[in-house]
């Protein structure tokens, strides 16, 4: 479980993140959802110990993270997998190797321990005949198969996902997303999700977390999203015209 | 105060590069990575230059020698001297800023903007150490790219002097051997490994702290190009003010 507690980052005089605080649950898919510029890569980044927030603080597992150096982070950081928006596979490796980077890291298991563990990752992604190729050589996709696959070989306590389905066709945003559902259930992880996709909300949405302006706007779940009366809420989901079609086809019937 | 201020983030890189070392399996492959892509990827174009250099030093000097006085032995000297204190430390070294310097401030520079530097820090990873480190180890192998640049920079003004018929090749021997203080090629060897450190730290911390864009990598890259060779530069004049004067 990840607790966030009145969390207040600035950027000079541009104030991002105003006094934040909400908690997120083991074992569900916790989506960030918000219009760009809300504050949700800062909360994000916040969060993973990229940005030192000015004030508040956040809680892995009870354990107050924000205020450790980078040297006692390290033991968190080493339970938290990453996935980015734009995959960030090192691209002088292969896939194998991108994969079974963490274990090579931090774990003191033998090559074919490390090449074993991680074709069990492989499999669990469906990725097939990649585990040679470089990622300039894969699809976005199969890119962000690798990225979900090295975030979760070293068995993570918590995922964290920044827009895993950005620049993606909808059957493969929907493929991801089911991926990352099931790793969290399966894997009883915390995740969280930093999406601007309505599809995913409704898809795999276990707790949603709306940010406006820097500030925590609404909180719920996928059902109660669209039942919710605050107009910040409604005005984002409703944006889009096939939700706005949706709407009005409800309320006709 | 920016420049103070650049300094003093410099010289922390520094310190941070030696601290939390990453593990020495993974590292071991990062600096055989990085001598193939800084050392052995430069000698093509450091031989080729090196070689015609020499050359163009040795006829430079041969057509300069309109004094019957001087002997021709003096071929030999000049291009000796010219190659072993300046020519194959320094000027190859300005060279490699260029050459090296541009690729490491671009292939760190890229790591950023993709959000690798990210990835390594979001794990724990020293990212300084695991992506500096190995460039300066690395490049602890630059003296000898300078020791072969040396050799064909002499042999290019012995092949331009004698098949250009400026002089024989026992004048040129001659001249080549006069007056040799040992302790030049110590000068050069010292200013090289220390113009080494330079060529891997300035441009890793140019790509390591760039933000921005592709275009930004491009900015970088041509930055690090010209504070590289500056410090050279800069640094060059110290050394042969405290070494030979």
């Amino acid at each position: 479980m990840i607790e966030v507690k009145d969390l207040h980052k600035g950027f000079g005089d541009i104030k991002v993140l105003k006094g934040l605080s909400t908690s997120f649950d083991q074992g569900k898919t916790n989506l960030i959802i918000g219009q760009s510029g809300s504050g949700k890569t800062v909360f994000i980044k916040c969060m993973l110990g990229l940005f030192q927030p000015d004030s508040g603080e956040i809680f892995y597992s009870g354990t107050p993270y924000s205020s450790l150096d980078f040297d006692q982070q390290r033991e968190i950081r080493e339970k938290i997998g990453m996935v980015f928006q734009g995959s960030a596979l090192f691209d002088s490796m292969t896939v194998e190797e991108n994969i079974s980077f963490p274990l090579r890291m931090f774990t003191k298991l033998k090559k074919d321990e490390i090449r074993d563990r991680a074709n069990v990752v492989i499999d669990r992604v469906n990725l097939e005949n990649a585990n040679n190729k470089l990622p300039s050589e894969i699809s976005g996709g199969m890119q962000k198969r690798v990225a979900i696959a090295r975030a979760i070989v070293n068995n993570p306590k918590y995922l964290f996902c920044d827009e895993p389905n950005s620049g993606l066709d909808p059957r493969t945003a929907t493929v991801i997303d089911n991926l990352i559902q099931e790793i969290t259930q399966e894997y009883n992880i915390t995740t969280i999700i930093n999406t601007h996709d309505m599809n995913s909300v409704m898809e795999i949405g276990d707790k949603i977390v709306f940010l406006k302006e820097g500030h925590l706007a609404w909180e719920g779940d996928k059902t109660q999203i669209f039942k919710t009366d605050n107009e910040e809420v409604t005005n984002f989901v409703y944006s889009s015209n096939l939700f706005k079609m949706v709407r009005e086809a409800q309320n006709k019937s | 105060m920016g420049y103070l201020h650049e300094i003093g983030k410099y010289f922390l890189m520094i310190k941070q590069t030696f601290v939390k070392p990453t593990k020495w399996s993974v590292l071991k492959g990062l600096i055989f990575k990085d001598i193939d892509d800084l050392i052995i990827g430069s000698l093509g174009i450091v031989a080729f230059i090196s070689f015609f250099v020499g050359g163009v030093v040795a006829i430079q000097t041969a057509l300069n020698l309109t004094n019957p006085i001087i002997p021709k032995e003096l071929i030999g000297f000049a291009s000796r001297q010219s190659v072993i204190l300046e020519f194959a430390p320094t000027f190859i070294s300005v060279i490699m800023a260029g050459k090296v310097g541009s690729f490491i401030t671009s292939s760190i520079g890229t790591m950023r903007v993709t959000e690798q530097i990210d990835a390594l820090e979001v794990m724990g990873i020293n990212a300084v150490n695991y992506l500096v480190f190995p460039k300066i180890i690395a490049m602890f192998f630059y003296p000898f790219v300078i020791a072969i640049a040396m050799f064909l920079g002499i042999l290019g003004a012995y092949i331009a002097a004698v098949y250009g018929g400026f002089t024989s090749a026992d004048e040129f021997l001659t001249g080549l051997q006069d007056d040799f203080i040992p302790f030049h090629v110590a000068y050069a060897f010292i200013k090289t490994f220390i113009f080494s450190f330079i060529l891997a730290t300035i441009p890793s911390f140019h790509g390591f702290y760039m933000r921005g864009g592709a275009l930004e990598v491009g900015k970088a890259s041509t930055t690090s190009f010209v504070w590289t060779s500056v410090v050279i530069i800069i640094t060059n004049y110290f050394i042969t003010q405290m070494l030979l004067s």
